[in-house]
């Protein structure tokens, strides 16, 4: 079987980001895989394990997306595909799905497409069901356990309103959620691997296509309302007291 | 501008956040409401009476599970044939997933979770939090349909007007279903922190009680039932930190933050929540936030309004004891 993550590189969680000359900036903090894709090679490195696979991460960014490529790499994946080209710089979901599944034909021979949930940066979770739609392939989205038996995948789909079991036919594109087991962390042998690894860089030209107009355009950034809150720390003579004095100011700000 | 709403909905019960895409609808002008589903003409009495002035209902047994491809085609092969301007939809997964490979179908794009719009004869600018809400972009939609995705609560929910009526079509539901729907199990019932006006959350400090005498389970368990009597009196719901839901104290749906989900309550109340940034990200646009926790300089004094530096296991039932005499219950 062979199976392609789609990953992403994004600042770090941690990263205090703001706007600085109408550009993001996220300071000093490194960039590092997407948390959420994370989630999506352990489901490859699993179905890998389960039954045999060739697992390819695949990621479209700048030359230093590598460094995301290669931590699916240390983590166990056999592959990594750079998609890179100066013409993706303006670029939207749509586009990217367009791309992607452009690079899925090229790897060839893909059985399953697996991604995280969402991304930590602009965050539309819309790729997954963009790219299974330019594949026209079916999408099982937010699968929280993934089961394949006779060509047939099965997953366990995590939603608001609880936990619906839903199949279809391979090929299929997959995204999964945090339930499908932590992350497991990158071995020695996996990070010496990753080191050496040469990780083909593929233009937009290599897959014969141009690229796609990008229809949503950001025309603004703003830095959040800043909440100028000095908090106040209610006191009183007793815990009852200020139990009482929050109970009324709560009341007081008319929300509830 | 023809302006398009879709009724999302689960087994019959719409999404709140659904009908405060009708409201927004409404003030562009005439509102079509979009009804999907097997069996759902009751639906569309609801969109009239929340404002719709007309409903395209597609219901056909086909169309019982909610299926991404084939809700799509049927949203595409209308889109195609009516030509909308624009089409809202709740930001929920179903609508995202739909939108999305519409989108694709008819060349446009989608603006999702969005907080805030502006509409310039025609021309919509839509406000979303990116970077975990550390960020807001102002976007816009270069291609028509302009799909957009409205995030929960942040628009007013319109009122119902009992009897409101309007022009019902009947359309065709498309097919090309590539999954099945093998099997469902409900999740919990009780309020969602998704739609709640009242959120009271419990991190790790719901286990630690030393004075109970009990084990770390057995303690944030009772925390936890502290928590529940004070959000059930004020018709809210529980939330969760992620150190309480990596414990094993309380299930995922309850989680609040960057790995959980973005709530945008009236009120929260933070109460044993250290308050990382993580946790932090998940509370931005709740407009009024409250701490209870021991320490002093728990990050989370910072992002609240009123703060309490004490027990919660002493406090929250003195606080429910307040309200409880305050709002006569």
């Amino acid at each position: 079987m062979k199976i392609v993550v789609c990953i992403k590189q994004v600042p770090d969680s941690e990263a205090k980001v703001s706007v600085q000359n109408g550009r993001v900036s996220w300071g000093e903090s490194p960039l590092v895989i997407n948390p959420f894709d994370e989630y999506a090679v352990e489901a490859g490195l699993q179905q890998k394990e389960a039954q045999g696979a060739e697992v390819t991460a695949l990621c479209i960014g700048p030359e230093s997306a590598r460094d995301a490529l290669k931590h699916a790499l240390s983590m166990g994946a056999d592959n990594a595909v750079l998609v890179c080209d100066p013409a993706l710089t303006e670029s939207d979901s749509q586009a990217a799905a367009r791309v992607l599944a452009a690079a899925i034909r090229k790897i060839g021979g893909v059985d399953l497409v697996i991604f995280g949930r969402q991304t930590l940066d602009t965050a539309t979770g819309l790729t997954t069901a963009q790219t299974a739609r330019v594949l026209s392939w079916p999408m099982l989205a937010l699968a929280g356990s993934i089961k394949i038996e006779g060509g047939v995948v099965t997953v366990e789909r995590v939603i608001e309103e609880g936990k619906q079991t839903v199949s279809a036919s391979l090929p299929v594109v997959l995204s999964v959620v945090q339930s499908i087991g932590e992350p497991r962390y990158p071995s020695f042998m996996g990070i010496r691997k990753a080191s050496k690894a040469v990780i083909p860089l593929w233009t937009l030209s290599d897959m014969g296509m141009t690229a796609p107009k990008a229809v949503v355009n950001r025309v603004e950034l703003l830095n959040p309302p800043s909440r100028n809150l000095a908090c106040e720390i209610i006191s009183g003579s007793s815990p009852a007291e200020i139990a009482e004095t929050l109970a009324e100011k709560i009341l007081a700000e008319k929300v509830l | 501008m023809k302006t398009w709403v879709y009724i999302d909905h689960f087994k019959g019960e719409v999404v709140s956040a659904a009908w405060e895409a009708v409201g927004v609808a409404k003030s562009f002008g005439m509102v079509s409401a979009l009804v999907f589903g097997s069996g759902v003409e009751s639906l569309a009495k609801a969109a009239f009476e929340f404002g719709a002035d007309e409903v395209l209902l597609a219901d056909d047994p086909s169309l019982a599970d909610f299926r991404a491809e084939t809700y799509a085609s049927t949203l595409t092969a209308l889109a195609s044939a009516s030509a909308p301007d624009l089409i809202l939809l709740p930001n929920t997964f179903r609508a995202r997933e739909m939108a999305a490979m519409s989108a694709i179908d008819l060349n446009s794009g989608v603006l999702v979770d969005v907080t805030a719009l502006e509409n310039n004869a025609g021309n919509i600018t839509a406000t979303r939090p990116i970077y975990e809400g550390k960020l807001f972009e102002k976007t816009t939609c270069s291609a028509s349909p302009q799909f957009i995705t409205l995030r929960g609560r942040a628009f007013p929910r319109p009122v119902r007007m009992e009897g409101s009526t309007g022009t019902l079509r009947k359309v065709s539901a498309q097919s090309g279903a590539l999954t099945s729907v093998e099997g469902y199990s409900a999740g919990e019932s009780g309020v969602s922190i998704n739609d709640a006006g009242i959120i009271v959350s419990g991190g790790r400090g719901v286990s630690n009680n030393p004075g109970l005498g009990l084990d770390e389970k057995a303690t944030a368990e009772k925390g936890f039932t502290l928590i529940g009597e004070l959000a059930a009196l004020l018709g809210g719901a529980v939330g969760a930190s992620r150190a309480a839901v990596d414990a094993g104290y309380i299930p995922y749906s309850h989680q609040v933050g960057q790995t959980g989900k973005v709530v945008s309550p009236d009120v929260y109340i933070a109460a044993g929540i250290s308050g990382s940034i993580q946790h932090i990200v998940g509370i931005r646009t709740a407009k009024l936030v409250v701490a209870i926790n021991k320490d002093a300089e728990a990050p989370i004094f910072g992002v609240a309004r009123y703060g309490v530096v004490g027990d919660l296991f002493t406090f929250i039932p003195l606080l429910t004891a307040a309200f409880k005499q305050k709002l006569g219950k």
